[in-house]
């Protein structure tokens, strides 16, 4: 006679996370679905939160008016001028911080002494040396981004394995080579997710510098909004500011997929 | 050609790693290079490839390379150091890339390394891709790709699972048989050491000296078991006391 079988409970589910494609739509309408029943029972007053639909429809007329469309500009140029030179700045500074031992030796205590510093905070300074227009703005853009850049880029060079430099040093790779083909490559994955960090900086920083002193942008005109109580034209601009933000998510996960596909 | 490394001596700051090591490779000639674990032998790779700048001593090569060599001294990694961003073919072609090569020429190269160790289908495969078997016949690759005199290996198997490894080691003696190939072989396993090398340099612990150089007089074809067996407990005999002290030492750090 045998033993009674018993089989193995299986016990090895869940922790897994397992992407479902749907579930965030679905649970993304949910909301939608609920605030818009919320406002349509008329359970709260649609002067502090009008119902999607009506955002909707405001947004349909900010931008079929043409509106919005110079806030729409002047904050997309702020935000890419003050992108782009907080990144070029932050790439050289980051590569020289990673590459040579003096420059480290010096960038590093500056960099950590200045990263905390919420940089909005010196737009009062940057208006009195650089003016209230554009440059101010896009400078204060720039100093947000320039450093969390900085310090990607130096993680990134600083990460990638000694001894792939090695193999290429003792093929006579002549160094620039080196820093071109391993050095930036293998600092890649941490640059663009230095990327990621400095463009939500950006955002942060171009609304808070318009609401600040700007009659154009975005910040300028949920601001405004605000203070006419006219929520939905508030939350549209908001609206267009996450769209911006996903946008940008998205463009640099594209960039991910292209550059790191080896990963 | 021949590899002349002479007196050399190395610290690492307080560490004295090696003391006046002194040994030659020829074209041709594998030389092994066996030794308790810390004693130096890593480092010693790295003097002779250029890496490393010894303390005292020096290493050089007498006579002309080989025309056509690109890089006479070419080491193979024990972890393989490949790229991960490039391709197999890509991998091959980067130490190429600085070469005054024709693009064809390069090509041309990067094509026959990589039928000759038997990595043609895999051209387009990217190293995370490949098992380390594989990885490592990449390295070797790269190393032909530079037309070498002279192969610097540290523990190039030694990642490798027994099977992998045996199949890796009978390809790579006939790739360095048919081309004429010396090494610098630095190994763990006696056995391997009893069966590639023309000659087994063994070293003590830290500092490391010479302590015995053992020729193997018979062609590594002609090596049966029992004389692979019998060299390897040779060494063994040599080395245990040294490497059960260095162990101890290890354990107390
Ligand atoms: N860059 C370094 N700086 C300081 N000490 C080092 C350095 N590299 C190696 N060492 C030390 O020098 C000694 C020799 O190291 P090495 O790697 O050459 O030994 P090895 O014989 O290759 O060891 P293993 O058998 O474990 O591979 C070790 O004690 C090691 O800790
Ligand atoms: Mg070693």
């Amino acid at each position: 006679m045998s033993d009674p079988a018993s089989s193995v409970r299986f016990r090895g589910g869940g922790f897994a996370p397992a992407s479902s494609r749907y579930s965030a739509w679905l649970a993304f309408a949910a909301v939608l679905v609920v605030w818009q029943g919320v406002c349509a029972l008329g359970w709260v007053s649609p002067l502090f939160l009008p119902s999607p639909v009506r955002i909707v429809a405001a947004l349909w007329h900010l931008a079929a008016g043409g509106e919005i469309w110079p806030h729409v500009w002047a904050s997309l140029i702020r935000i890419v001028g003050g992108w782009a030179v907080g990144t070029v700045a932050g790439l050289a500074v980051g590569l020289a911080m990673g590459l040579f031992t003096v420059a480290r030796a010096t960038g590093m205590p500056m960099v950590s002494a200045l990263f905390p510093i919420p940089k909005i905070a010196l737009l009062p300074l940057l208006i009195l040396w650089l003016g209230i227009g554009e440059t101010s703005k896009i400078a204060t853009i720039a100093l947000g981004v320039f450093f969390p850049t900085v310090i990607a880029v130096y993680s990134g060079v600083d990460s990638v394995p000694r001894n792939l430099i090695r193999m290429a040093q003792s093929f006579e790779v002549p160094t620039a080579a080196i820093v071109w083909k391993v050095i930036l490559p293998g600092a890649m994955p941490t640059i663009l997710a230095g990327f990621r960090i400095s463009a939500a900086t950006a955002l942060l920083l171009v609304v808070s510098a318009e609401m600040i002193g700007a009659e154009t942008g975005l910040g300028a005109f949920i601001l405004q909004a605000g203070s006419l109580m006219q929520t939905d034209q508030l939350l549209a601009g908001v609206t267009i500011l996450s769209l911006f933000g996903l946008a940008v998510g998205r463009a640099i996960s594209t960039l991910e997929r292209r550059l790191l596909r080896w990963r | 050609m021949e590899l002349v490394v002479d007196s050399v001596s190395h610290d690492f700051g307080d560490l004295a790693v090696m003391r006046d090591i002194s040994f030659r490779v020829a074209s041709g000639e594998i030389l092994a290079l066996v030794g308790p674990s810390g004693c130096g032998k890593s480092t010693m790779l790295g003097i002779v490839g250029g890496l490393l700048q010894p303390g005292a001593g020096t290493v050089a090569t007498v006579g002309a390379p080989p025309r056509g060599s690109l890089n006479p001294l070419t080491f193979v990694f024990q972890d393989f150091a490949l790229l991960p961003w490039r391709s197999v073919a890509a991998n091959v072609a980067f130490v190429l890339e600085h070469a005054q090569l024709a693009p064809a020429e390069r090509q041309a190269i990067v094509a026959d390394t990589l039928r000759r160790t038997g990595l043609a289908e895999f051209a387009h495969s990217y190293p995370k891709q490949l098992s380390g078997g594989m990885r490592q016949r990449v390295g070797i690759a790269r190393a032909l790709a530079v037309r070498p005199e002279i192969l610097l290996m540290d523990e190039p198997f030694s990642a490798l699972d027994a099977q992998t490894r045996d199949l890796l080691i009978e390809d790579f003696m006939r790739l360095m048989a048919g081309n004429r190939l010396g090494a610098v072989y630095v190994t763990h396993n006696l056995k391997e050491a009893a069966r590639l090398a023309d000659r087994i340099v063994v070293l003590s612990r830290r500092p490391a000296r010479i302590r015995e150089t053992i020729v193997l007089d018979r062609p590594r074809a002609a090596r049966d078991d029992a004389y692979i067996a019998a060299h390897q407990r040779a060494l063994w005999s040599l080395i245990r006391d040294e490497a059960a002290d260095a162990e101890r030492e290890v354990a107390n750090v």
